[in-house]
Order: C-alpha cells, then sequence, then structure tokens
C-alpha cells in the first residue's frame, strides 16, 4: 500500500482554484520532488498534505501505518522566527511534542532523540548557540533536525534552500539525500529543477492549471521537463 | 532603609498592593515572552482599555467590578485573537477600535453618574487603596493558575510561539494554546489593572521581555530573566512609590524604562564583543 495517495484532489482558497483533479501516490522510500512556477499550489499542497488546509473534493490517504502527526515538516521560513531568541537544543527538541500527551517535560528518551538528531545533522556543538545567531544554512540544519525529531517516516520539505549560497545549497541537499537513503521517505518543494534531476525517484511537476506526475525517468521524457526548461522555472 | 521596609510592611494596604503586585507582575512577565514574540503585544494593550470601560460601566451600574470585568475582557481578548489572525480587518486596526470604543463607553458611564464618588484617576493610572482584601484573594488564586497552566504547558507555549505552523502540522493544537494564552493575559490584566492603571498595565507584560530579550539568547533564560526583572521592578517602583509619594503605577514603568535602557547597552557591548 502507498504511504500517501491522494485522489482526485482539489484545493481552492475562496472560489479560486489553486489545484484540480490532482491523483499521484508516494511509497516508503520514494524522494519526491515537487516542482513549479511561483503561485502554482506547491505550499498549497503541503499544507493539505499535514491537513493544515481541507480539500474542497478528492482525498488524501495515509498508508503504511503513517499518522497525521507523524510527518516531520520544514516550513517555508517567516520573518518572525529569524531573530527568535531559543537554543538549537530547544528548537530541536520541540519536535518531539507530536509523540507526546500533556505531561510537562521533556523525558530523558526524547532528549536522546534530540541529541542523536543534532549529530546526525553535525549541529552538536551548536546547540548551546542561539537560533538567532546561526547562518542560514546553520538555521535551515537545525530544522531539519527538529523535523527529524517529529518523524521517522516522511519528511515534507517546504523550499528548504531558499537563500542559500550553491556551497551551502549543496550540502543541504546531500544531507536530504542520505536521510532518504536511510528509509525516510521525502517530499521536498523546490524551485531548483537540477536538484530534481539529481536527487528526485518522482517528479510532480505543477503549472498554472495543469500538473504531471511520475517517475523521474518518465518527467524527463515528458513534455512538462521540455517546457519547465525552456524558463519558466524562476529562482 | 530598613526601618522604611518595615514600616511598608505594617500597613495592610501595602502588603495587600506587594501580594498581588508580585503574583501580577509574574504572570505578565512569563504571558510577555510569548506575546511579545507572536507580535500580539497590543493586544494586552487592547484589552486593558476594555477592561477600563468594564470597570467603569460596573462600577455605575453598581456591580460587583471583577464579575464583570474578567469576562468581558476574556470575551474580548478572544475576539481580538480572532481578528488578528483571519486577517479580515487588520489587526491593529481592529485593536485600536476596540481599544478607543471601551474607552469611550467607560469614560461615558463615568460622566453620566457624576453624583457617584468614581475616581476615574485612579482606573486609569492605578491605586494601592483600591486592592481589597477581596481582590487578593481572587488574585492569588488566579494568579496561580496562571503560573500552573505556564509551567504545564511550557513546551507547547514555546512550540506555537516558535512556529505555529510546525505546531500544527505535529498535532498541537496552537488554537487551543493561543487561546488559553489570551485567556490568561485577559485574567493577568483585570487583576493587575487596579493596581498599575489601564493605561499603564500592559507595560508589565512588554517592558520585562524586551529588556531579557536585548542579553539573553534561549527561551528559557529569557523567560526567568523576564520573571525576575519584572518582579524586581515591581518591588523598587512600589518602595519608590512609598520613599517619593508616586503614584505606584508610574513609578514602576519609570524603573521599567530604567531596566530598558541598562539592558539595551549591556545587550550592545555584548553583541559588540561577539563579534570582535
Ligand atoms: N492564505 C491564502 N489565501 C488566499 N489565497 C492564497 C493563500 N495562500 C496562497 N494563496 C494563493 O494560492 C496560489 C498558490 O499559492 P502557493 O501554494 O503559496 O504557491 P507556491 O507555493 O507554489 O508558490 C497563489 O495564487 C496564492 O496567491
Ligand atoms: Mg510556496
Amino acid at each position: 500500500m502507498a504511504l500517501i495517495k491522494t485522489e482526485n484532489l482539489t484545493l481552492s482558497y475562496e472560489n479560486m482554484t489553486v489545484i484540480k483533479d490532482m491523483s499521484f501516490e508516494v511509497n516508503s522510500g520514494d524522494y519526491l520532488c515537487i516542482v513549479g512556477e511561483n503561485g502554482s499550489g506547491k505550499s498549497t499542497l503541503v499544507k493539505a498534505l499535514l491537513s493544515l488546509k481541507k480539500p474542497v473534493d478528492g482525498s488524501i490517504t495515509f498508508g503504511d501505518g503513517l499518522l497525521r502527526r507523524e510527518i516531520g515538516y520544514l516550513p517555508q521560513q517567516t520573518n518572525a522566527q529569524r531573530d527568535f531568541p531559543a537554543s538549537v537544543s530547544e528548537v530541536v527538541i520541540s519536535g518531539c511534542l507530536n509523540s507526546r500527551g500533556i505531561r510537562p517535560f521533556y523525558s530523558p528518551r526524547e532528549r536522546e532523540i534530540a541529541a542523536e538528531n543534532m549529530e546526525r545533522l553535525g549541529i552538536t556543538e551548536l546547540k548551546k548557540r542561539s537560533y538567532r545567531d546561526l547562518s542560514g544554512g546553520q538555521q535551515q540544519r537545525v530544522l531539519l533536525a527538529r523535523a527529524l525529531c517529529a518523524t521517522k517516516k516522511l519528511l515534507l520539505l517546504d523550499e528548504p534552500v531558499s537563500g542559500l549560497d550553491p556551497m551551502v545549497t549543496a550540502e543541504l541537499y546531500e544531507l536530504i539525500s542520505s536521510i532518504n537513503k536511510s528509509g525516510v521517505t521525502v517530499i521536498m518543494v523546490t524551485h531548483d529543477m537540477s536538484a530534481a534531476l539529481n536527487y528526485a525517484s518522482h517528479v510532480l511537476c505543477m503549472t498554472e492549471d495543469n500538473w504531471f506526475f511520475g517517475s523521474l525517468d518518465d518527467f524527463v521524457a515528458s513534455d512538462a521537463a521540455a517546457f519547465m526548461k525552456g524558463g519558466a522555472v524562476r529562482g | 532603609m530598613g526601618e522604611i521596609i518595615a514600616e511598608m510592611f505594617s500597613a495592610p494596604v501595602l502588603v495587600r498592593a506587594l501580594i498581588v503586585g508580585v503574583l501580577v507582575s509574574l504572570c505578565a512577565a512569563l504571558l510577555g515572552v510569548s506575546l511579545v514574540l507572536k507580535r500580539y503585544s497590543m493586544i494586552g494593550d487592547g484589552l486593558s482599555h476594555v477592561g477600563f470601560g468594564a470597570l467603569a460601566v460596573a462600577t455605575v451600574m453598581n456591580l460587583a467590578p471583577m464579575a464583570v470585568a474578567i469576562p468581558v475582557v476574556i470575551l474580548a481578548a478572544f475576539l481580538l485573537l480572532r481578528l488578528s489572525s483571519n486577517g479580515k480587518i487588520k489587526g491593529d486596526a481592529a485593536i485600536a477600535l476596540i481599544s478607543t470604543s471601551a474607552l469611550a463607553i467607560g469614560v461615558m458611564a463615568v460622566s453620566m453618574s457624576s453624583g457617584m464618588n468614581v475616581d476615574i484617576n485612579s482606573y486609569l493610572f492605578g491605586s494601592i487603596i483600591s486592592v481589597s482584601g477581596g481582590d487578593v484573594v481572587i488574585s492569588v488564586i488566579l494568579a496561580l493558575a496562571v503560573l500552573l497552566m505556564f509551567v504545564f504547558f511550557y513546551t507547547k507555549i514555546f512550540a506555537i510561539t516558535f512556529d505555529e505552523s510546525f505546531a500544527k502540522a505535529t498535532g498541537t493544537n496552537a488554537n487551543l494554546y493561543n487561546m488559553l494564552i489570551a485567556l490568561l493575559t485577559a485574567v493577568t490584566i483585570v487583576i493587575g489593572m487596579r493596581l498599575m492603571g489601564s493605561m499603564l498595565i500592559s507595560s508589565l507584560i512588554i517592558f520585562p521581555a524586551l529588556c531579557s530579550m536585548r542579553v539573553f539568547r534561549s527561551f528559557k533564560s529569557v523567560t526567568i530573566c523576564s520573571a525576575v526583572i519584572s518582579v524586581a521592578t515591581f518591588v523598587i517602583g512600589m518602595f519608590i512609590s512609598y520613599i517619593a509619594d508616586t503614584p505606584c503605577g508610574a513609578s514602576i514603568v519609570c524603573v521599567n524604562i530604567v531596566f530598558f535602557v541598562i539592558f539595551f547597552v549591556i545587550g550592545a557591548v555584548m553583541s559588540r564583543s561577539r563579534k570582535a
């Protein structure tokens, strides 16, 4: 059974339809890249997958025992966060909140999970530092570690590299790819066509009024790829 | 110095004011960190104006002031939260609309009852004499409730303050906790208003958080430091007000201003030495 399956999914804001009749499947271990122009509805789709937005029509079903709150999410960043006084370890461990009831403090087990994920992303030595003093790339690593605390199965990343320089971007892509190889399914929204071509196993390509879904090979052979390479993608 | 303190503690009015004030300062500072970081500090200001209106109307109609003000301010808090988050009317405009309306209604109520002995000055700028024995009991209970809830839900409050969409996505009921924060803020403002005055109470929410954010860099240290600053500035302010015979609320805010300047300078020096 698929990890996530959408059938005839339609999403809209008030009376403007953003996504119409979209159907696709993500299986465990896949690396799905969602590419497309600004305003084509990528973030809206991400919100629907997180159940933050209700479909107008169609359905999203989770399989393989995936629970809705077991998705590790890396949001498109807001400005308010950038100057937030929080230590790295406070941010990372807040990813553990989903697996707990209303107990007031974090358990030793949760601290361990946070420590493991900081180690995995190479930010252990930053753990006492303040989030707002970190570089953009370091901040994204922290948020990725937090997302990993929330999940063992599925990462959902909304433009994780926007605003980062090419070196840091490449590092982050490698990191995400290695997380995927360790068995975590990845769904990543990106503007960056070359990343999709390098890392993805599947591609969902969205334009104003149409979409394409298929494996990487199908995508490369399709009209959609030609269209996107034709300059429709802007960072 | 020792004598003055002993003298202060022998006056029941002052002891009552101190108890209520310390508790309210603590609650306001804790909630303030979250409100300031979520860019909701104006909500505190709006609520205090609504509190003034409710108090004035209750007094004029001869109703128990707290019993009227608490539910009215809680309702206003939910309303303001909704308005700020759904964006139909701009949040700040909505707050200005509601607070000036409440202020006007309060002033009308007071002026229409000119025969009565209503001291509008003490509503606006606070007075320690207005803190009754009943207020102390209510304040202690409510303040303990605020503190307990804050400690109990600390991790959740951090999560929704730092990143509401992530918290929601991983199953935290952010709306519920936002409402909880609004509720606790409303209660804190009503209790503190008698002492600080409705014009000045929101300073207790904003100043300590802004001070500690200049110097401290983790959520926990900012929270703890805010609580300490808040209680310290309150006690110092009360003391000054007693010795210099100045209004209590204004004295406390002035101490806060001094603290802010000090923290600002420390923060500037620290960030310079970090860069060097
Ligand atoms: N909260 C909202 N209310 C109304 N319209 C929105 C909202 N968020 C996004 N939109 C609109 O929906 C469309 C898709 O937006 P979005 O999903 O953010 O696109 P993308 O992430 O692909 O750039 C855009 O036309 C945008 O203006
Ligand atoms: Mg987007």
